[in-house]
């Protein structure tokens, strides 16, 4: 029987609901000691000294690390996106919270107190907190894309274009600083074994984990291992590997013993990134016969001072492909300030680029007085009209038809505020959702057995996506055996390569090469005999990433249900309909689309990192006041999975389903609320005080 | 958090004997105090445990309820005289924290929980309440969730609790009592105080001096009486605005109006003006919509949270209307 | 300090010192005050301490600070209750306390003595699972796995308590824990489940 496609339960469910499954804190090493990271109260300026002394002489204090005494790393090479600070290198602050120092004391107990009690002088420097109030200081991104592309497109005159339309939305859209609050934090243990390196860590990318280790200590990657079997959240925060794991290993090579450093809930909003804040300004406009006739978005997103690294979100992407427009330009550029290097956050660009360019297409439609779904239609195309290149598939029209219909869209009323039960205005919103399909190159180890059991080891990463139950199952298929047959092995440096699990792009990755090496074991132990057969194979995407534009899409539909006199905002129901290619395991599937969907609708009504203006510091760095959708804000979701059989995006056909379907819930959410109630918040998120009339 | 002795008597005396002494404080539930002791927000050298000296008995009869301080949240909110007869406690309770909090949060502790105030909560922020004369940087800085009424130049941070807020429009009594002191009672309205130029003295209670009981009447009022909460989130959040109201009709007629309001003041808001617009009028929508429209008097609001005034009266009105329908 | 775990199985004989102690310490209680305890000179380092987990007793060395998590996870080597904000806003590090949901994070090790302690190692039985973990597998009521043994923990005791009786009653009394993943919606359908078999 076929698995692929088939809605098998997770095959490490079991380990994760007896709480057995074991994440990078919960690794037993008995002479481990702990370290609690110091981090600066100020926001730009340098640290004069410190007063350790006292801290120093509290019970268990093992060491106190500091600027003044930590060893300094050698930094060779290493990834493009190597943070590389701070390390406690040097005495500059660059933002608050700035890792600044490390207490080492045998217990957590111990080393947290003392944390507490050390002493920092500064000097202060005049801080950017604001990037809204030096927009006008905004520059290019040097490495849009990783440098694979210009941060600006043009195509067409959408100036010109823009003048002579008929309806015209000109509006800007703010999207605010979030965090991905993964329910595990960040947390490292690390090992020194004389000059090589053991590091049990909560990462994203166990290659790229090895790599960064290596390079900032200066060893051969060979000599870094990293463990990382199960990860509880990442959402992008795990992607890169942030300074508090190379801090433990330092830490555990100045006492002397394996060390664990777990990040506090209030330190991860400045330890592993965040997703930037964005002022995008869209100037849209339409033919009287609906068409778009130019679009044009200028994104700004928060950085921090260029020091820490560079990150941009893409903001412009979708809008240069989803509609059929001849003049379209997009800008992206950054804006300095004291705070901490931001970083991929679900759907990076898309989910906040999304939310303006979706809101803008629903005004438009307004505007025209067109159906907000039939304005989509009115533009739709066939090919993809940036890279001027057929899509590999596009089942979007499929997506719009289906979620429609068990929506029930056909049946909205088209004027704002005319739908309504007693005191509380029912609003209807929808919005296009799209994501790039990647692929990367990927390695698969197998060793099937005569018996037809296979062992197979891949160096990728589970988040909860479900690559444990995905890959044995691609493993059973190719194999022509049961899934229970499959022992799939993952989170360890030593085996494989496969890319950073981000980008949705796990199963297009990883998924062909376990396939191929699968059947290069099978073929071998056919043609061979013996008791078993081993291969490991290497694949990459091909030609076809040339040839074809390559994204999924998905169309979202939400009702809101806003109290007309308290202005409290409930989604009340939702669908979302996607063509996310081909779906490995239906039941995996939904679980990561109605995940994609509640995190759109904490974007969409209740996230927002708040920063002090004066000191630049987090007010809401805990996870009671930064608001994450609980149980009681989540309503029945439907999502609609549309066949989508291609296989020219890569050997499975799979086009990526973890963030996607995020995209577009914000703006649908922010459309319904406008159709309750009149009002057009072009913020997210939007809150009682926004629609309060 | 910093090192502490922990002692654990069995009897309410010898916990208040022990706890006459310098830097102590009580822990009962721990929900709040663990958070504070974690940020280093409360740094006490000792800590009397009250988990084994009772004080947990639920009583109600013809006058009044009588709720002992270590009595836990969850069980007050379940007691069934408590839903009968003072369902605004029951659904102030509900609508706190969540479940796991509210089955180790005592209503002493829930009542002496300190502000959500992010500036106060981390010592990372100045804050008068946590050191005195430090500043208070909320005035003019993140402020949206903080208090428009009973605030001063030195503070302006809301009280937090949902209990505190039905309590006060209830008119209960708190029991209080120390070592070498007598017990004394005090009404929950003149318990708390307005934060002033001492934002740090927040209650009339004297060190060492512990709620041993809440008292509530009884009266008709009580037994027609309503909390609605309003928040961003739909459940485990503080309230953006919430409204205790309790009411007795005769004959048409408002014959005993209380209310109170909580996310708007820094301490818990009863509204006087509101009542009086009310008692002896005419039970109608306009009487409600004319006396909740003066809710909120006086209220200086900061830079973010002015909506909370326009939120505050309609909280009220809706609050008013479900106690009346 | 390396910490000292002993085990061995109690017999249920201890329900009856808390009841005694009950009613000794009303606010109108006359018993003269006793003696003043001495004045703390020094805050404890270490207690020793036993605690009665899954039916085991285990006998631990902690520091006054040490949270009842942080004795399970570091020191009892009961990892399954997870530490995720430590500040009793996730719900992750719910377990059982003589009988009823309460945060592991915001208990003291050292008051948690005397008292039954349940953790989801302790919530099946032997390789069974309990209906309500069964459930979460079959209806994938969770994703990466972190928060879900305090969500079982909560569900389970939520069952218990009688609060599964509608979708929105369910949602409501499980909004103490926190899912990032979003899997809200079988977390629901996984306890209507397992509070059907109940």
């Amino acid at each position: 029987m076929v698995s692929i496609g088939q809605g098998i339960d997770r095959v490490d469910g079991r380990l994760k609901v007896t709480g057995r499954a074991s994440y990078a804190a919960e690794f037993k090493l008995p002479d481990a000691v702990h370290a609690v990271l110091v981090q600066s109260t100020i926001c730009a300026g340098t640290i004069i000294g410190f007063d350790i002394d006292a801290a120093h002489a509290m019970p268990g204090v093992l060491a106190i690390i500091t600027p003044d005494n930590a060893p300094r790393l050698p930094m060779q090479g290493g990834p493009q996106q190597m943070v590389r600070a701070p390390l406690l290198q040097d005495r500059a602050v660059h933002y608050n919270g700035q890792h600044i120092a490390l207490v080492v004391a045998r217990t957590f107990e111990q080393a947290n107190a003392a944390a507490s009690q050390v002493r920092v002088h500064y000097r202060r420097d005049e801080p950017v907190t604001s990037m809204d109030a030096v927009l006008d200081q905004a520059y290019p991104p040097k490495h849009f894309r990783n440098g694979e592309r210009p941060p600006d497109s043009r195509r067409g005159d959408p100036d010109g274009a823009f003048d002579s339309a008929a309806a015209k939305v000109d509006a800007t859209y703010v999207t605010p600083v979030e965090h991905h609050n993964p329910m595990e934090p960040h947390a490292t243990i690390a090992r020194w074994d004389g000059d090589r390196l053991t590091v049990w860590t909560a990462t994203q990318g166990v290659s790229g984990a090895q790599q960064t280790l290596a390079a900032l200590f200066g060893i051969a990657p060979a000599g870094v291992h990293i463990v990382c079997p199960y990860i509880g959240g990442g959402f992008g925060c795990k992607g890169n590997t942030w300074p508090p794991a190379a801090l433990a290993a330092m830490a555990a090579k100045v006492v002397g013993k394996p060390v664990k450093l777990v990040v506090t809930r209030a330190q991860m909003f400045t330890s592993n990134g965040y997703r930037p804040r964005t002022v995008q300004k869209l100037r849209f406009a339409a033919d009287d016969q609906g068409r778009l006739v130019s679009m044009r978005h200028d994104g700004f997103s928060q950085m921090s001072l260029p020091a820490l690294g560079e990150f941009s979100e893409p903001v412009g992407l979708a809008t240069e492909m989803l509609y059929a427009c001849p003049n379209v330009a997009v800008s992206h550029r950054l804006v300095a300030t004291n705070a901490s290097l931001p970083t991929y956050m679900r759907a990076p660009g898309l989910a906040s680029g999304n939310f303006a360019l979706e809101s803008a297409m629903d005004e438009l439609a307004v505007a025209l007085n067109i159906d907000p779904l039939e304005f989509r239609l009115r533009n739709y195309t066939d090919r993809d009209p940036h890279q001027n290149k057929p899509f590999a598939s596009k089942a979007l029209r499929e997506c719009y038809r289906q979620g429609a219909e068990a929506f029930g869209w056909a049946r909205r009323s088209s004027e704002p505020r005319s739908m309504r039960d007693g005191n509380v205005l029912i609003g209807w919103g929808m919005a296009t959702s799209t994501y790039p399909t990647h692929r990367m190159p990927a390695s698969a180890y197998v060793r099937l057995g005569a018996d037809n059991s296979a062992l197979v080891r891949v160096g990728t990463q589970d988040l909860g996506t479900g690559t444990y139950t995905v890959m044995s199952q691609i493993a059973a298929d190719a194999l022509g055996v049961p899934v229970d047959r499959i022992r799939f092995e993952l989170g360890d440096s030593a085996f494989p390569h496969a890319p950073v699990s981000g980008g949705s792009m796990t199963v297009a990755s990883v998924g062909p090469a376990v396939k191929a090496a699968c059947e290069t074991a099978r073929a071998k132990l056919q043609s061979d005999g013996g008791d078993f057969a081993e291969a490991t194979v290497d694949v990459k995407p091909g030609e076809e990433q040339h040839r074809y534009a390559m994204h999924g899409f998905g169309a979202q539909f939400a009702e809101v249900r806003v109290d007309a006199d308290m202005g409290e905002i409930r989604v009340s129901r939702f669908v979302g309909a996607f063509d996310a290619g081909r779906v490995m395991n239906t039941k995996t599937a939904r679980s990561q689309l109605i995940g994609g969907i509640v995190y759109g609708l904490g974007m969409a009504l209740l996230e927002e990192t708040r920063v002090d203006a004066e000191t630049g510091r987090i007010v809401n760095a805990n996870i009671a006041e930064y608001l994450v959708p609980v149980n009681a804000d989540v309503p029945d979701i439907q999502t609609i999975i549309v066949p989508n059989d291609e296989l020219v995006s890569n050997p499975l056909g799979a086009k990526g389903i973890g963030e996607l379907p995020m995209v577009g819930v914000a703006a649908a959410v922010a459309n319904a609320v406008y159709h309750a109630t009149g009002v057009r918040v072009r913020k997210v998120p939007i809150r009682i005080e926004d629609v309060l009339a | 958090m910093q090192a502490f002795h922990l002692a654990q008597p069995t009897a309410l005396l010898d916990a208040l004997v022990v706890a006459n002494a310098s830097d102590t404080k009580f822990i009962a539930g721990g929900t709040d105090l663990m958070q504070l002791l974690k940020e280093n927000v409360e740094t006490p050298t000792q800590l009397v445990d009250l988990e084994r000296v009772g004080l947990s008995k639920i009583g109600a009869d013809a006058g009044g309820l009588r709720i002992e301080a270590m009595a836990r949240m969850s069980d007050v909110a379940a007691h069934p005289d408590v839903r009968a007869h003072w369902p605004v406690i029951a659904q102030a309770l509900e609508a706190s924290a969540s479940p796991q909090v509210r089955n180790m949060g005592t209503i002493g502790g829930n009542l002496l929980q300190r502000t959500r105030c992010g500036y106060f909560r981390d010592t990372g922020f100045n804050c008068n309440k946590r050191e005195p004369g430090s500043g208070c940087p909320a005035i003019a800085g993140e402020n949206r969730m903080l208090a428009i009424l009973g605030g001063s130049d030195h503070c302006i941070a809301t009280h937090a609790s949902d209990l505190a807020v039905a309590l006060t429009a209830l008119d209960a009594m708190l029991e209080l009592r120390r070592a070498g002191g007598a017990q004394r009672e005090v009404p929950i309205t003149e318990f708390y105080r307005l934060p002033a130029d001492t934002p740090h003295i927040e209650t009339v209670l004297q060190a060492g001096e512990l709620i041993t009981a809440v008292i509530v009447p009884a009266s008709a009022a009580a037994r027609n009486s309503h909390y609605l909460k309003l928040r961003d989130r739909a459940s485990f959040e503080f309230a953006l605005v919430s409204a205790a109201v309790a009411l007795e009709t005769a004959s048409g007629a408002v014959r005993d109006i209380r209310v109170a309001a909580g996310g708007v003041g820094t301490r818990p808001w009863r509204l006087p003006e509101v009542e009086a617009a009310l008692r002896g009028k005419q039970l109608n929508d306009d009487a409600l919509r004319e006396a909740s429209s003066r809710a909120g008097e006086g209220a200086r609001p900061a830079t973010q949270n002015g909506f909370k005034q326009v939120l505050l009266r309609r909280a009220v009105l809706r609050a008013l209307q479900t106690a009346s329908a | 300090m390396s910490p000292k775990v002993t085990r061995r199985v109690v017999l249920a004989a201890t329900a009856g010192g808390l009841m005694l102690r009950e009613g000794i310490g009303r606010a109108d209680d006359t018993t003269p005050a006793r003696a003043p305890a001495p004045p703390p000179t020094l805050p404890q380092q270490a207690i020793d301490i036993e605690l009665r987990i899954n039916d085991t007793t285990v006998a631990l060395r902690v520091d006054p600070r040490t949270s009842l998590l942080d004795a399970l996870r570091e020191q009892a080597g009961l990892t399954g209750t997870k530490k995720g904000c430590d500040r009793g806003a996730c719900g992750a590090c719910t377990v059982h306390i003589d009988g009823r949901r309460m945060l592991s994070c915001l208990t003291l090790a050292a008051r948690s003595q005397g008292k039954a302690i349940t953790t989801i190692e302790g919530l099946g039985a032997g390789d069974d699972l309990h209906p309500v973990q069964a459930a979460f597998l079959h209806h994938d009521g969770f994703q990466c796995g972190y928060c879900t043994p305090g969500q079982i923990m909560s569900a389970a005791a939520l069952i218990k308590e009688g609060h599964a009786g509608s979708d929105a009653e369910i949602r409501e009394w499980m909004s103490g824990n926190i899912c990032r993943c979003g899997a809200y919606p079988n977390i629901v359908a996984a306890i209507r489940d397992a509070a059907g078999e109940g």
